[in-house]
This record gives structure tokens, C-alpha cells and sequence, in this order.
């Protein structure tokens, strides 16, 4: 097994193939167009012969003896009956044929123009420019000749007919030649010619009288010479079109005779490409295990594409050799060799304009080579660049506030078909037993063993207790996926880096994955039937990769805005919005039970004792808990109050999504950045958890009732309405009388539009004011919007005053019938009505109409959504297709993977955009590190060490060792 | 020995210099130490030592796959771009492309963009006077014959009659003689002037000359230039409060208008990278992509992406000298490797020409190794370091 090692490719090279070649690495000429004969068996020298590879388990192949499986297949090949051309090559042949000589085929070059270009070439080599502008060039020049300049031979043009013919167009004497002389003599009165008489003629063509009266009586052709004098004296045209179509063997003849110095100039290397290898003589024919046939339930075997195209080939190779043979007409040969072009054309591509496609017998085209390598799903970017792969579940997703940021719930009965592989030592002997012995079914079970020998035993339930005394050290285990193992984990699209992290792995019963609600921001994903893809990782570097680069906490900055894209989400933004927006007062119990889920067990001293005589914490004291101890921090902060921490303590401000929230949340962007990734995760996972207790605490929902006004305020707001309806009818009449002023640059139709849609959006703001009023502050949708938990004042608005104008195109909706939008209306009403004005809110509910055009908006957007994301998905393939190569240099420039120097400094100065807001100059505040150091306030050696930089900060692996941040507990190393 | 500008001793500044700082940052070390007396060199050791130690983590990391960080970070936001056309830029009167299609436009480097447009910034009094501001207005807004008087044909006498506006010509600043000279050249026909009035016909009467010439009169540019089809005039607050008339064009040609008396060349731009690219040059043509790209961001809200990612991509697309687009005519299709071309676009394209040129791939890209199955040259991937292939002897491994 050990020789078997995949070698390292170093480099690969591409080249056209010779027959010869095709012939020496073939393992079989095939002659019969059958595959199977009627005993199932395949026919030697047919299509399925054995030594082309294995299928079939249990057979063993002919040519290597390996069974299928491991044996890749070996090439067959057919001889054509007669040379055909390689349609991927139809534009290089014409290209050859014009500028070549037809008789020499020496390139129609003079030596000077051919060596000019040949270093024009070098040149562009050199400059890694397209080297087709030069060989075109080169093409063109040597087209303009009309002989060769070696051997002095005429050159005809070349006509080529899509696909696969060439003519030889000439241009010979016509042969009403003597009538078109005659004709032209004659002279024409109207245009002024003269009568030639044959005298004159002769004179003037200096050929003698006698010739010209035979030339006219038809009995003697004209020489060319002569044929040129004549059409000079007369002004005529005595040519027609003669073309003599190029057979493929005429070709190869033809390009057999190119010398190598010729196709260089070409671009061709003569090394490794002969151009008459354009022309096909042999056919390799694929491997079996390249179109393997597959039988069907009735037992009937159904054959591969391919298969079906070269039995094509076979059979009309095999009629032309007995056509030839039997001495058939020219004509039938021909059509023959056509026939015999078109399969072969179509057995490289089926998709060549001009063609029709083979089809198989339902109708539907044949999948063919090119076919078979294109596209999306094609061979390159379906098999090559993107490979299945195996140890990977695919599950729904759910939430689990309970789990760390870091981990992931996977099914019990993923963690059981997902293994890793232990190497058993002394030291971890007793685990593998217990390991094998629980067996593939229990769950810290394994699949199956390999024992030093390299036998690999699979574990079942009737061996595992024998199998589990006979583990020893030096044996290998695949052992289920246990708590801690490291994972990736993914969810489509993955934009971004932060779509696959790792996470480590909490083995839990039922069907779906179960995710911590922050990390929905970083993969972009929701619970409304999400999907997420789980890949166990096999080899150790790549699970210390996982662990130290790629693990939800040290993703926590994005690099696209340098700040942390985890955090609080909606509910937990509500919750820290209510826990601290009027700094409520909690009990002891409370207190506690707030804190329940966090690393504080002990309560700080009580904020102040009530008039009862009970100690109380504040919300702020609470939440201060989870600070860390020296986090001095002031800004503004979402609902545009001042946000005071000092110490550790939250002095001042309300806690909401400017504050804690994902994509930018101020303090969770802080801690990240100075007390580093491990205390952001906690304080994130104990954000969380704090504030879904406090959300429990004060209780949160939200009903109709919430979002319905009183009697009075819906007055105010039907009044609103009313009046901008007025106004807008105003306008229209002012429109009608001609005395609405445009605004620069628009047209007056422009500015009507213009001034309606303003007023009605003011009308729609006025109405959403006027309910606005009538909600107090602790109204669950004011709470969500205000904090930045979900939703907005205009979905408040939208729900209880107003929905407002719908628009398709940004302008009032103008579609439909001619000059109306329904046909309830009359044509060419501009009121707001019959435009889309939608006057009712969500909750009193919309009118029939109302509703068809709120339906019109909606659809617009969910139509733009779609062409959105595959114009973006486009532009993202082609940005990192582009870009995916450059990478920092240890010298600091960013270079391409072939040293191409693009920049010399990553974004101007080095900075990193993970590390530093996009938003941010790169400022260090000196003068406060100065405070720190100047005034030693640190509480340990170690704490100064690590502020000075003289210690690094230690590497956490894992959730299970947060070292010194969780107290008492020693560094342990990961296993 | 650098000069320090600061009063602090030799021994600070030696330990200060000996850091990896930028200048910047030495000096403001410097500032805290002088404004602080009394701090000792340990101290000043200290504190520069823990100011490299936060100026080096804001640092890109060496072997750091940036371009494909970059790419996805201008990729990522593509899905909350809008789709929606047109909309409003700057200025309400001018209709600019926006959103994802501006952005596809300017990554494929189109040679002409769909809305193109220039912000032409002026020069002393021209800026600050609105007569002067006019006259460039004049300069580049190409006028027609519609806009300077009424064109009638009189088909009796087989005449085409132009009655200028007299007011229009003044505001204009041409004369009626200067249009018949210009009406002579382009239309090459005799004309009759007499005052405001312009006269001439066909040279044998015809009818369908005489609309011909209608035609042809209608696209002339009797002043300005010709690509630019509108002109807006705006007075913009400048930075120290006094205020300026700025320019903003339909239409572009930047070069023709860098050439007009009263234009600020140094403050001047427009939205076409090409000619950018022909008038100012390369480096030019790259801040140019920067700044496009980031307005196209920020006017979608995604101010927030970097501007190291957006230069990346511009410098990518100006590597060569010239300007090269995102894509299988760009950058994408003139790789080195033929794996890499195929696995793009055009597959079968690429490996047949891969033949006749007999190339050969050295396998050095991320693509050509991720489809072979070697580990791609990036990242941890481009580091050759093992770990105990000799015994430190310091015992740190455990």
C-alpha cells in the first residue's frame, strides 16, 4: 500500500499528442462498436474491452491487474479510416492555411519580417503580454502576400465554412469570357463608352488580331496575361469564383511540411506541438472508468454519453473502410468522411454553432468532452477546485443560549459516524480501550482499529469487547467525536471568512446542530430552517490550525470594518436595554439569579439599601460585574446619551446595541482589542446569558394591542391624510393649469411627481409622529426600536399610522392599464389613490386595491433580491479570482504567489485591517499606556510583563482552559 | 544619531530609537516623556517598549492571505448594494450610477461608464464671481443651434432661416457672425448673415438636402465641448467657510476640460478611470478607482469597509502600468498558469491554446495546487517550519 503515495506533481506541461503516441500508450485498438456480448460479458476489442480498466468490483483489469478501485483505466484507440480535423483547432488551421505556402509551406514571410517577429514574440514572452496580437500580426502580413516568397507559387485565399471545411478559392477565367468581351465592346451610348472594334482592341492589348478573333469566337482561352490586358483595355472582369475544397489529408500533407522555425514565429512550439497533430488519424478512446455504463434495475445496462458517441465513430469508421474497399463513387466517400468528421466533432464538442448536436435517443443532447470540463459543474470548477469530501454532516440548525460562542451541539448520531483518528500510546491506552470496547454503537464508541501491521478492523458490536483487550500502544482508534474535539463548521454562502470557523464540539442528543445566538451575525444565519455543514478535521496540524486561527473567538473582529462582527443580538440587546435603561433595583436573589449563568458567584457590595431595609443592586452594578476590573471607556451611545464606564463600573448610560451589539458594538470592540480574544468571548457569552435572564426577569412580548392607537390620535391621523391628499390635489390642478414651476433640470411631468411624492412622504412621517405620541416609552416595539434590537420607527410607523406611498422603479407606481393603474380608476387620475398611496396602517388593515399595489412593491423587492445576489456572487468569484493570490511578505510588501511586488506596504502603512477600525487613524494612545506604566498600577508582575509586551499573552486552545481569567484553575495544556 | 527636537537625554533617545516605531509615534513618546520630568530610562524603556508592543499588534502579519480578505470584504457587502439604476448623487440634477452596477463598472474598468460625468472645481476669481463661474460654464457646456435661436425651413424658397436670440448669443459670448463661420465649415454651405438672421440652403434645390442639412445643423457644437451635454452650477462651502462655485457635468472629457481658462486642473476629476488614466497617468488612474469605489460604497452606507481593501484592488488593477479589469479579459485571464485560466472562464479555450503554445504550469498559484492536491503556497501554507527536529534543551516543550 505504502508505494502508492500520491508522487508531487512539480509541474505540468501541455502539448498536442502524436499518433504514434496514441498508439504506443493505447492497451487496445478498438475495431467492433458492441460493448457486451449476450452473455454480459464485454467484447474484446469492443468498446468495454477489459483491458481499458475495471468497473465492476471483483474484476481485475487486464492491462495492471489491479481491481477497480485502483486501477485509473488505460486508453484505447481507434485508426480512422481517414483523417479528420480537431474542431478546437479550426481557427489555428485557418490561420496556417492562409499564411503558409500551398505548395512549399514555408510561412509566406521573407526571413527579415519572420525573424522581426519572432523577437516581437520573445518580447511579449518576456512582458507576459497576449501573444495572439503578435502572431495575428504576423498572419496579416504574411495573408498580403500573393506569392510565395521562397518558391514563388501563387496563393489563393482560403474560405472556411464553420465548422470543420476549408475551400481553396482561385480565380479563374470565366467561362462566358467571350460573350462578356463582346458585350463590353458593344460600348454603351447612355454612359458615353465607345464601340472597341477587335483592331483596336488588339492594338491596345497587343496580342494579334487573329488571337483576339478566335478569343471572341470562344475557340481559345486567354492566357492569364492576355486575360489581364484585355480586362485592363475593356474595364471588365472576365474571373469567377472557382473553390476546391481542402480535404483534412490535403491538410496534414499540407502542415506536415511547416518547418519548425516557421511555427514558432507562430506562437506554435514545434517541441511539443506539430500542427498536422491537428488533424486526427488515431482516436485515443477514454478509459472505462471514464464513462462507466451503469445497470439499471431491470438489469439492462445503460451506457455513458461517451460510450454511445464513439460506437457513432466506430460504425461509420468501419462503413467508410468497407465503402473504399469496395471501390464506392467519390461522392459517397465523401459524405462518408463527413459523417465521420461530424461524430468525431461532436465527440470533443457538442455545443459548436452550425452543428446540430447529437442527441441521445430522448431527445436530449449528448454530454461530451468540452461538455464534461466546462462550467459550474463541469470537471475544473465542479470536480477540481471544489472536491466532496468525506467526514462532513450537513444538519438544520438550531439555538442553544446555553452553549459557549466557541462550541457547537452536534447530534449524537453525527459524533458517531464522524471519527478521529487517536494513535494509542502508553499514556492514553485505557481511554482507546474503553473507546473500542463501548463499540460503534455507544456513544464515546469507535468505528474501527488499525493495528500496526496496517490491517484496519472495523469495530462491531459482537468484537468490541474482544477488540478493546487487544488495543495496545502503537495500534491506531477511530474514535467517535467527543466533547472538546475542534470542527469547522459552515453555512452557505460563505462570503466571507467568518462563514467556516471552528468550533469546538458538545455532544448532544437529537437531530439538529445547535449554535450560540451571537454567532449568527459572523455565518449570517437564522433559525427559519437554516442548513450548516460540520467537517471533522483528520490530521493534527490541521486541528491546531483550527484551534489557534480559526475559532469563533479569534474571528471575532471582521477584517472588512475592524470591528467585532459578534455580539448581543436582538433579544439580548433588548434585555441589556431593561436591564440598565432606568438602572432598575433588584433583590439579592434576583441579583443573583441575573448572574446565574456567569463566572460571578459572589454578589459586590450592595449598591444601597431601600426604605425597607433591604440591601438592592442596580442594574448598572449587575451588569458591571462582567466588565473587566480597569475598562475606562466613554462615548455616545445608541438612544444618544453619554455611556460612562470607569473602573470596571458602568457609571452612566444605557447598555444597548452601540454598546454590546454585533457589527461595531463599542465596549464588546474594546475588549477585544485590549484584553484580547478569550475575555471577549466571555464577556460576550455573559452578556448573552445576563441578558437573557434580565429579559426573563421583567418578561417581554408583543401583541396587536401594542401597536393600536386611540380613537382620538387615528382622527388626527385620518386628518393628516386628508390633507395631503388635498394638497396634492392642489398641485395637480396647478399642473393642469400650467402654472406648476419646474425645478431645474427636471420637466414639469418630473416635478409634479417629484412634489407629490414629497408630500405624501411627509403625510406618511406626520401620521407615524402622531401614533408615535401615543406610545410610552416601555412599549415593547419602541423598546426594540430604540434600542437596536429589530425594527425601526418606520416599521412603527407603517404599523400603526400609516403604510405610505409603494413605489416600483423609485417613482409612484404608473403601470397597468393604458393611463391608469386599475380600471377603477378613471384614466389619467394623478390623485395619490390611484397611484399607490396606501393610507391605512398594518393593524386597521389595507383595502383590496391598497393591498394589489403594496403586492407590486413587494414583488419588485423580492425580484431585485434575486438579481442582486448572482450579479454580487459574480463580482465576488471574480474579485477573489483575482486577488486570491497576493499575500504579506515578511518584508512587509504584498506580493503574488510568483513575486510580483503589488504593493509595498500593505494599505500604504501596514496596518492591519483587522486590528484597527476602518474608521480609526491607527492611534495608540500613548499618553495613557504612559499613565499605566509611569504609575505602575498593575496588580502582578505577570499583568506588567504582559502590558509591557516582554511576556506573551497566552494561547487559549480551548473553552476548558481559560487559565488565569477563570481563577485558581493552572494552564493546561490541551489534551 | 536622528536630531530629537524633544528635551529629554541621550539615554531615552537611544532606547526610544532602538524601537521598531514609526516617527510618529517616537515623537509623541518623546512629547509624554518630556511633558512627565523626572521618568527615568527604565521607564522611558518601559513605556516605548509598550507602545511598540500595541503599535506592533495593529500590524499586518506576515504571510497574511490579505488579497483574498480584501476581495471578500468589498464581495460581502455586494448583497446590500441596491440594483436601482440611477439615483442621486451629490447633486439632485444629475442622474449618476449607483450602487452594485457602478461597482461591477468600475472593477470590469469599462472604457466609457454609463453615467459619465466630471466635478470641475475653478480657479481664483472664476470660483468666487457667478459671471466669471458662466463664461467656463459656457466654455464646456456644448451649446446647439436650439439653444441660441429658432430654426425654420422655408421649403418655397429651399432655405434653412435661423433666427438667433440676441440675448442668448450675449449670455453665451458668441456672435452671430462667429455661428455662420461655424455653420460654413462643418455644414460646408454658403450662408447669408444679417444681424441675428441666418440664411442658407442647399446647393441645388432639393428637398431632402434641405432636411439633411436641418439634420446636420441640429448636431452641431457651436460652443463648449461636445461630449458634455449639461452643466450645473453649485455654490459648495469650503472647508474655512467661504464658499466657491463648483461644476458638475453629463458628460465627460476631461482632458479638453482641463484645458479651459478658470479650471482648477489640480482639484478637477471625473468618473472615467480611462481618462483619468490619459490625462494624469497610472497613479492617477489608482486613486481614482479608490476614491470611485469608496463614494460608490459610502453612498450605500458601507462606509465602513476599509480603504486598504478598495487600494488592494486598485492596485491590483494598475499593477501593469496600465489599467486592467477584474475578470477573464483582465487580470483573471492573463494568469501565468493554465489551471488556473481554465478553472476561471473559457475553459476549453485555455487548454487547447495551452497545447499549441506548449505551456507549462509550475504549479506556483492557489488554484493550479488546490486542483492537483498540494497545499496551496499561502498563509501557514507558506511556512517550511517543523517543530523538535532538534532539541532546543531549554525545556519549554512539554
Amino acid at each position: 500500500m505504502q508505494d502508492t503515495t500520491p508522487k508531487d506533481i512539480g509541474s505540468l506541461s501541455f502539448g498536442l499528442m502524436e499518433p504514434e503516441e496514441y498508439r504506443e500508450m493505447s492497451a487496445t485498438k478498438i475495431i467492433t462498436a458492441d460493448t457486451y456480448d449476450d452473455d454480459g460479458f464485454p467484447i474484446d476489442m469492443g468498446l468495454m474491452d477489459p483491458r481499458l480498466g475495471v468497473i465492476d468490483p471483483g474484476l481485475e483489469c487486464k492491462t495492471c491487474g489491479k481491481h477497480s478501485g485502483s486501477c485509473n483505466g488505460h486508453f484505447g484507440h481507434i485508426e480512422l479510416a481517414a483523417p479528420v480535423i480537431h474542431v478546437g483547432f479550426t481557427k489555428l488551421i485557418r490561420r496556417l492555411l492562409r499564411g503558409t505556402c500551398r505548395e512549399c509551406s514555408k510561412l509566406l514571410l521573407t526571413e527579415d519580417e519572420r525573424d522581426e517577429f519572432r523577437d516581437q514574440l520573445d518580447e511579449s514572452r518576456k512582458l507576459s503580454r497576449d501573444l495572439n496580437d503578435v502572431t495575428k500580426a504576423a498572419i496579416r502580413q504574411a495573408r498580403k502576400k500573393d506569392r510565395c516568397p521562397f518558391c514563388g507559387e501563387i496563393q489563393y485565399d482560403i474560405d472556411h465554412e464553420k465548422p470543420t471545411t476549408y475551400y481553396e478559392v482561385q480565380q479563374v477565367l470565366t467561362s462566358e469570357y467571350s460573350q462578356r468581351i463582346a458585350g463590353a465592346m458593344q460600348g454603351d451610348e447612355e454612359e458615353g463608352v465607345e464601340r472597341t472594334t477587335p483592331d483596336e482592341l488588339a492594338e491596345q492589348t497587343e496580342i494579334e488580331l487573329t488571337r483576339v478573333n478566335e478569343i471572341l469566337s470562344g475557340s481559345f482561352r486567354p492566357r492569364e496575361s492576355q486575360r489581364k490586358a484585355i480586362e485592363k483595355a475593356l474595364d471588365i472582369d472576365l474571373t469567377e469564383e472557382d473553390t476546391n475544397k481542402l480535404m483534412p489529408s490535403d491538410i496534414r500533407d499540407w502542415f506536415e511540411n511547416i518547418p519548425d522555425e516557421d511555427i514558432e514565429v507562430l506562437g506554435i512550439n514545434p517541441e511539443r506541438s506539430r500542427p498536422e497533430w491537428m488533424i486526427l488519424t488515431v482516436l485515443p478512446v477514454p478509459p472505462v472508468t471514464a464513462r462507466p455504463s451503469i445497470t439499471l434495475d431491470n438489469g439492462q445496462r445503460s451506457e455513458d454519453d461517451l460510450t454511445h458517441k464513439l460506437v457513432d465513430i466506430i460504425r461509420i469508421n468501419q462503413r467508410f473502410m468497407e465503402n473504399r474497399e469496395a471501390g464506392a463513387p467519390q461522392l459517397i466517400i465523401e459524405d462518408l468522411w463527413e459523417l465521420l468528421q461530424y461524430h468525431v466533432t461532436t465527440f470533443m464538442d457538442n455545443e459548436i454553432s452550425g452543428t446540430p448536436p447529437a442527441r441521445h435517443r430522448s431527445g436530449r443532447p449528448l454530454k461530451t468532452l468540452s461538455q464534461r470540463l466546462k462550467g459550474k459543474e463541469g470537471r475544473f470548477r465542479g470536480s477540481l477546485s471544489g472536491k466532496r469530501v468525506n467526514f462532513s454532516a450537513r444538519t438544520v440548525i438550531s439555538p442553544d443560549p446555553t452553549l459557549s460562542l466557541n462550541e457547537v451541539g452536534v447530534p449524537d448520531r453525527v459524533a458517531k459516524e464522524m471519527t478521529q483518528t487517536m494513535n494509542v500510546t502508553e499514556r492514553n491506552v485505557q481511554d482507546a480501550r474503553r473507546f473500542v470496547s463501548n463499540g460503534p454503537e455507544g456513544h464515546p464508541g469507535a468505528n474501527y482499529v488499525r493495528r500496526p501491521d496496517g490491517r484496519r478492523l472495523k469495530v462491531t458490536e459482537k468484537n468490541c469487547e474482544q477488540l478493546a483487550e487487544k488495543v495496545e500502544a502503537g495500534w491506531e482508534v477511530n474514535r467517535h467525536l467527543i466533547d472538546g474535539d475542534i470542527v469547522i463548521f459552515n453555512r452557505q454562502p460563505s462570503l466571507h471568512r467568518m462563514s467556516i470557523m471552528a468550533h469546538e464540539v458538545v455532544v448532544m442528543p437529537y437531530k439538529t446542530f445547535r449554535l450560540n445566538t451571537v454567532v449568527c451575525p459572523p455565518y449570517n444565519a437564522d433559525f427559519d430552517g437554516d442548513e450548516m455543514n460540520m467537517h471533522a478535521l483528520q490530521n493534527e496540524e490541521a486541528r491546531a490550525e483550527a484551534r489557534v486561527l480559526m475559532r469563533v473567538q479569534e474571528q471575532m473582529l471582521s477584517p472588512r470594518f475592524g470591528e467585532n462582527i459578534i455580539g448581543a443580538i436582538q433579544d439580548h440587546i433588548s434585555g441589556m436595554y431593561l436591564l440598565t435603561h432606568d438602572n432598575p433595583r433588584f433583590n439579592e436573589t434576583q441579583a443573583l439569579d441575573l448572574l446565574r449563568a456567569t463566572r460571578i458567584d459572589e454578589l459586590p457590595e450592595p449598591s444601597g439599601i431601600d426604605d425597607e431595609g433591604t440591601p438592592f443592586w442596580t442594574g448598572y452594578d449587575v451588569f458591571s460585574e462582567l466588565l473587566p476590573d480597569d475598562l475606562d471607556l466613554e462615548f455616545t451611545g445608541t438612544i444618544g446619551d453619554e455611556v460612562i464606564i470607569e473602573d470596571g463600573q458602568l457609571l452612566q448610560g444605557t447598555i444597548a446595541e452601540d454598546e454590546v451589539g454585533e457589527f461595531g458594538g463599542e465596549i464588546v470592540d474594546t475588549i477585544t482589542k485590549v484584553y484580547g480574544n478569550t475575555r471577549a468571548r466571555i464577556f460576550v457569552n455573559e452578556v448573552s446569558t445576563l441578558a437573557m435572564r434580565a429579559i426573563m426577569h421583567f418578561g417581554f412580548s408583543i401583541g396587536i394591542d401594542d401597536e393600536t392607537i386611540p380613537e382620538e390620535a387615528q382622527s388626527r391621523i385620518d386628518e393628516t391624510i386628508a390633507d395631503a391628499n388635498d394638497r396634492v390635489e392642489e398641485l395637480i390642478e396647478a399642473y393642469e393649469r400650467g402654472e406648476l414651476e419646474s425645478l431645474p433640470g427636471r420637466t414639469i411631468d418630473e416635478t409634479l411627481e417629484m412634489k407629490i411624492m414629497q408630500t405624501l412622504s411627509r403625510a406618511r412621517d406626520n401620521a407615524g409622529n402622531i401614533a408615535d405620541e401615543h406610545f410610552q416609552d416601555d412599549n415593547p416595539a419602541v423598546v426594540m426600536a430604540n434600542s437596536g434590537a429589530r425594527g425601526s420607527m418606520l416599521n412603527l410607523t407603517q404599523m400603526a399610522g400609516a403604510v405610505g406611498q409603494q413605489a416600483v422603479r423609485g417613482e409612484r407606481i404608473n403601470r397597468g392599464y393604458e393611463d391608469r393603474t386599475l380600471s377603477h380608476y378613471e384614466p389619467n387620475d394623478l390623485s395619490a389613490e390611484a397611484h399607490g398611496f396606501v393610507e391605512n396602517s398594518y393593524t386597521s388593515g389595507l383595502t383590496p386595491r391598497e393591498f394589489f399595489f403594496h403586492a407590486m412593491g413587494g414583488r419588485e423587492g423580492l425580484v431585485d433580491t434575486a438579481v442582486r445576489t448572482s450579479k454580487s456572487g459574480y463580482l465576488q468569484r471574480r474579485l477573489i479570482n483575482a486577488l486570491s493570490e497576493l499575500e504579506t511578505q515578511y518584508d512587509g510588501t504584498v506580493r503574488d504567489t510568483s513575486d510580483t511586488i503589488v504593493q509595498f506596504e500593505f494599505g500604504e502603512d501596514g496596518t492591519s485591517p483587522v486590528k484597527v477600525s476602518s474608521d480609526d487613524d491607527n492611534d495608540i494612545d500613548v499618553e495613557h499606556i504612559a499613565d499605566r506604566v509611569l504609575d505602575s498600577e498593575f496588580e502582578s508582575a505577570e499583568e506588567r510583563q504582559e502590558f509591557l509586551g516582554s511576556k506573551p499573552r497566552p494561547t487559549n486552545l480551548s473553552e476548558h482552559a481559560d487559565d488565569r481569567l477563570a481563577e485558581g484553575t493552572e494552564v493546561t495544556s490541551d489534551d | 544619531m536622528t536630531d530629537v527636537a524633544y528635551d529629554v537625554d541621550d539615554d531615552t533617545i537611544a532606547v526610544v530609537e532602538d524601537t521598531d516605531l514609526p516617527r510618529r509615534l517616537k515623537d509623541e513618546v518623546y512629547e509624554t516623556l518630556e511633558a512627565r520630568e523626572g521618568a527615568t530610562v527604565e521607564e522611558a524603556d518601559e513605556l516605548a517598549k509598550a507602545v511598540e508592543t500595541r503599535y506592533l499588534d495593529t500590524r499586518v502579519e506576515p504571510l497574511d492571505p490579505v488579497g483574498t480578505v480584501s476581495a471578500q470584504s468589498i464581495g460581502e457587502p455586494g448583497t446590500q448594494l441596491t440594483m436601482n439604476t440611477f439615483h442621486y448623487a451629490g447633486v439632485a440634477e444629475i442622474d449618476v450610477t449607483q450602487g452594485l452596477p457602478r461597482l461591477i463598472e468600475l472593477v470590469d474598468a469599462r472604457k466609457t461608464p454609463d453615467t459619465p460625468m466630471m466635478t470641475v472645481y475653478l480657479e481664483d476669481e472664476y470660483a468666487t464671481e457667478r459671471e466669471k463661474a458662466h463664461e467656463v460654464v459656457w466654455n464646456i457646456e456644448a451649446t446647439q443651434i436650439l439653444a441660441l435661436g429658432d430654426v425654420s425651413t422655408n421649403v418655397a424658397d429651399m432655405r434653412v432661416q435661423i433666427s438667433l436670440n440676441e440675448d442668448t448669443l450675449q449670455e453665451r459670448l458668441i456672435t452671430a457672425e462667429e455661428v455662420a463661420g461655424i455653420i460654413e465649415d462643418s455644414l460646408g454651405v454658403k450662408t447669408v448673415q444679417q444681424g441675428t438672421q441666418i440664411e442658407f440652403g442647399p446647393e441645388e434645390p432639393s428637398y431632402r438636402d434641405l432636411l439633411q442639412l436641418v439634420e446636420e445643423l441640429r448636431d452641431i457644437t457651436f460652443k463648449g465641448i461636445e461630449e458634455v451635454s449639461r452643466v450645473v452650477i453649485r455654490r459648495e462651502e469650503l472647508e474655512n467657510g467661504n464658499e466657491e462655485f463648483v461644476l458638475y457635468t453629463e458628460g465627460s472629457a476631461f482632458g479638453d476640460v482641463l484645458e479651459i481658462e478658470g479650471v482648477d486642473a489640480s482639484r478637477t476629476t471625473c468618473n472615467n478611470i480611462h481618462e483619468i488614466h490619459r490625462n494624469l497617468g497610472i497613479e492617477a488612474a489608482r486613486e481614482a478607482i479608490i476614491e470611485e469605489t469608496n463614494n460608490t460604497l459610502a453612498e450605500q452606507g458601507l462606509d465602513d469597509v476599509n480603504v486598504r481593501h478598495l487600494m488592494l484592488v486598485a492596485d491590483m488593477m494598475t499593477n501593469r502600468g496600465e489599467i486592467e479589469s477584474i475578470g477573464r479579459h483582465g487580470i483573471s485571464g492573463s494568469k501565468e498558469s493554465v489551471l488556473a485560466r481554465a478553472a476561471f472562464e473559457v475553459t476549453v479555450n485555455h487548454l487547447l491554446n495551452a497545447a499549441i503554445h506548449g505551456e507549462v504550469d509550475d504549479l506556483d498559484g492557489v488554484t493550479e495546487n488546490v486542483i492537483v492536491g498540494k497545499p496551496i503556497k499561502l498563509g501557514t501554507g507558506d511556512v517550511d517550519l517543523r517543530m523538535g527536529s532538534t532539541t532546543s534543551g531549554s525545556g519549554q516543550a512539554d
